[in-house]
C-alpha cells in the first residue's frame, strides 16, 4: 500500500507480544518444568494496531496504565520492531521519552549535550548551531562545565529536556513529558511543545491529563488493553475515556493549574 | 522568571487554542487522511519532509554502525574518558595492567623457569600480550557493553552493535602506546626492521578486530538474555594466554605435539595474530634474524595469516546474523 508525501506515520496491523518470565534460574526453571508449571506466559501488549498520521497532526494517545500506551511508542520510535505489521515513519524522530538516556554522570554538562543530540541523531554541525539555544533552555548557567553527576535531578532533566526540545525533528515524541521541573519550567516546556507544533511537526503526546491533551492535540487515539478503541476528536476522546467525567474533574483542574494555563 | 512565563503563555495561548480549535472542527472521526490536512492549515503545507517513509528502527548490520560515526566516535571518546575518571592514575592503568602481567611472564617463565631457548625472551612476550591484551579487552568489555548501556539501549533507535564495536575502538586505542613501548625496547635490544613490519601488524590487527567484535558482538546479546555469559568469557579469555606462542615459543608445538597438531594450533586466528607481530618485532631482535624466522616461525606463516583473515571476516558476518535473531527481544529483556 502506497501513501502520499503527507503522511508522517504509519502504523499498520501492528501486534507486539512480550514473554513473561517466572523463573530465570537453571535450577527455578528445572524445578517447575517438573512439577509441570508454567515457566513462561506471553501476552499481547498491542494487538492488530492499526492507523495514519499525517504530517503536523498532532495526536494525543490516551488509555490506562498498561494498555500499551509506551509501547507503541517505542515501535514508533524504533526501539522495537512489531511482531506483526508495519510501522513506517517520515523524517526524523525526537521525543521526550529518552530525555536524559545516555547521560553520563562523569562527564560535564556540555560534553553530555553533544553526546545527546547525536543520539538523537544530530551531527556535531548541527549541535554546534542549537548549542547555545539548549544552554539557555535548560538554565543551568555555571553547572554547564561541571559533571553532571552533581546535577540536582531537576537540572539533570531540565538539561535531558533541553535537548530532546532542541533537536531538529519531523516527529516529536512525548510520554508524560511535563511530569519533570518547577512550574515556571513546565510553562516553557508546555510553550516550547506549542511552537513545536506550531511549527508543522507531528506530535505524538501520551499523557493522562485532559486538560494539557485538550490544549495540545487535535487527535486522540485511545488504547484498550493493547487494542485502538477510539480514534477522532479531542473531546469525544476525553469522554470516552471518562477523564472527563465528575470524579476526575478535579484532577483535571489541578493539571491545568499546575501547567499555568490562565484561560 | 515568573512574569516571562506568563506573559509568553499568555501570547502564545490564544493563537494555539484557535488553531486547535479550527483543526479539531474539520478533522472527521477515523479519516485521517482527509482534505483538510492540505486545504485547511497553511502550516502544513509549507512543511514537508523529504524523506521517505521508512521503518523507524535502524537498519541492521555493522555498516550501520560506520554510517553514525559521528555518533561512534563520541561513545568512544566517553568510554576513554569515563573509564579512569575518578583515578589518580587516569590511563596509565591500562598499561600497569598489562606491564605487571608481563614482568609475571618475564620472572617466572624467564628467570625462573628459565627459557633461555629463546632468544629475547621479554620481547617475544611482549608482542604475544599486546594481541592477547586487545583480544581480551575488547571480548570483555564488549560483552558488557549492551548491559551497561541499557539506558541508552531501551530508549533510543541506535544500532545496538554500536555497542561492542565501540569497546573494540577504545580496546584499540590504548593499543597504540603499547606498541610504541614495544617499538622502543625493540631499538634497545638492537632492532632491524624489514619492510614488511608494518603489513604484519596491520594484519595482526585486522584478524584481531573482526575476530574480537564478532566473538563481542554475539556474546554482547546473549550477555542480556542470561549474564552467566560474562563469567563464561572470563574462563575463555583465560584459555586465551596459554593457546598462543606468548610464553612458550611455536618451535615447541611442533617439536613436542607433531606437525598436525601445529597445524590445527596454527588454525587460531590469535595464534597468527601473535606470530605475526612476532614476526615484525622479536624476529627482528635476534642476532639472526633469518635463521630466527626459519626455526622459530611456521614456514606458512603469510598464508596462515590471510586465510585466518578470512576466517574472521566470516565469524563477523556469522555474528552478524546470530545476533539480528536476539536483537528484537533485547529491549524487553533488558531490565
Amino acid at each position: 500500500m502506497s501513501y502520499p508525501k503527507s503522511t508522517s506515520i504509519v502504523v499498520e496491523n501492528v501486534s507486539k507480544e512480550f514473554t513473561l518470565r517466572y523463573q530465570r534460574t537453571f535450577k527455578q526453571v528445572s524445578v517447575a518444568k517438573m512439577r509441570g508449571e508454567a515457566t513462561k506466559s506471553t501476552f499481547k501488549a498491542l494487538d492488530d494496531v492499526s492507523f495514519t498520521v499525517e504530517q503536523g497532526e498532532s495526536i494525543g494517545l490516551m488509555g490506562l496504565n498498561g494498555s500499551g500506551k509506551s509501547t507503541l511508542l517505542t515501535l514508533i520510535n524504533g526501539v522495537m520492531r512489531p511482531d506483526e505489521g508495519r510501522v513506517l515513519t517520515r523524517g526524523r524522530i525526537a521525543g521526550l521519552i529518552a530525555t536524559g538516556a545516555g547521560f553520563h554522570p562523569q562527564l560535564t554538562g556540555r560534553e553530555n549535550i553533544y553526546l545527546n543530540a547525536a543520539v538523537c541523531g544530530m551531527t556535531e554541525k548541527e549541535t554546534d548551531a542549537k548549542f547555545d539555544e539548549i544552554v539557555e533552555f535548560a538554565s543551568i548557567g555555571k553547572h554547564l562545565d561541571s559533571q553532571v553527576g552533581n546535577y540536582s535531578s531537576g537540572m539533570y532533566a531540565r538539561l535531558g529536556f533541553a535537548v530532546a526540545v532542541n533537536v531538529d525533528c519531523d516527529i516529536f515524541l512525548a510520554d508524560e513529558a511535563l511530569a519533570v521541573g518547577d512550574k515556571p519550567f513546565k510553562r516553557k516546556c508546555l510553550d516550547k511543545m506549542q511552537e513545536i507544533r506550531d511549527s508543522g511537526r507531528t506530535i505524538f503526546y501520551v499523557s493522562h491529563a485532559a486538560g494539557s491533551v485538550r490544549k495540545m492535540c487535535d487527535r486522540v487515539l485511545v488504547l484498550e488493553n493493547g487494542r485502538l478503541g477510539f480514534d477522532g476528536p479531542v473531546d469525544e476522546g476525553i469522554r470516552y475515556v471518562k477523564y472527563d467525567s465528575d470524579e476526575d474533574g478535579f484532577d483535571e483542574n489541578a493539571d491545568d493549574e499546575e501547567l499555568g494555563a490562565d484561560i | 522568571m515568573t512574569e516571562t512565563g506568563e506573559s509568553t503563555a499568555a501570547g502564545t495561548e490564544p493563537a494555539a487554542g484557535s488553531g486547535g480549535g479550527r483543526r479539531r472542527g474539520g478533522r472527521g472521526n477515523k479519516v485521517p487522511l482527509g482534505p483538510e490536512g492540505t486545504a485547511g492549515a497553511g502550516r502544513e503545507a509549507a512543511y514537508e519532509v523529504d524523506a521517505p517513509l521508512a521503518p523507524p528502527s535502524p537498519a541492521p548490520g555493522i555498516f550501520e554502525v560506520f554510517r553514525h560515526r559521528y555518533l561512534l566516535k563520541l561513545l568512544v571518546r566517553r568510554e576513554i574518558q569515563s573509564r579512569y575518571s575518578g583515578s589518580a592514575l587516569g590511563l596509565l592503568w591500562s598499561y600497569i595492567n598489562p606491564l605487571s602481567q608481563f614482568a609475571i611472564y618475564y620472572v617466572v617463565f624467564g628467570l625462573l623457569m628459565g627459557r633461555d631457548s629463546v632468544e629475547n625472551y621479554a620481547v617475544h612476550v611482549f608482542c604475544g600480550l599486546i594481541v592477547v591484551h586487545f583480544f581480551i579487552e575488547t571480548f570483555n568489555a564488549g560483552t558488557r557493553s549492551i548491559v551497561k548501556n541499557k539506558s541508552l539501549v531501551r530508549k533510543m533507535a541506535v544500532p545496538r552493535e554500536m555497542f561492542p564495536v565501540s569497546s573494540m575502538l577504545v580496546s584499540l586505542y590504548h593499543v597504540g602506546p603499547q606498541v610504541v613501548i614495544l617499538v622502543v625496547v625493540c631499538g634497545i635490544y638492537g632492532w632491524t626492521p624489514d619492510p614488511l613490519v608494518p603489513v604484519a601488524v596491520l594484519l595482526a590487527l585486522a584478524i584481531i578486530m573482526c575476530l574480537a567484535t564478532a566473538l563481542a558482538i554475539v556474546f554482547s546479546a546473549a550477555n542480556v538474555f542470561f549474564r552467566d555469559f560474562s563469567s563464561v568469557v572470563s574462563i575463555l579469555t583465560n584459555l586465551v594466554r596459554f593457546s598462543v606462542p606468548m610464553i612458550y615459543p611455536f618451535r615447541l608445538v611442533a617439536d613436542k605435539l607433531g606437525d598436525t597438531i601445529a597445524h590445527y594450533y596454527l588454525l587460531n586466528p590469535i595464534a597468527d595474530a601473535v606470530l605475526l607481530v612476532q614476526r615484525a618485532f622479536w624476529v627482528g631482535t635476534t642476532s639472526d634474524p633469518a635463521a630466527t624466522a626459519r626455526t622459530e616461525l611456521p614456514s606458512d606463516l603469510w598464508t596462515y595469516g590471510v586465510a585466518m583473515l578470512l576466517v574472521s571476516v566470516v565469524c563477523l558476518v556469522l555474528a552478524q546474523v546470530i545476533f539480528r535473531k536476539l536483537e528484537n527481544k533485547i529491549p524487553e529483556r533488558l531490565t
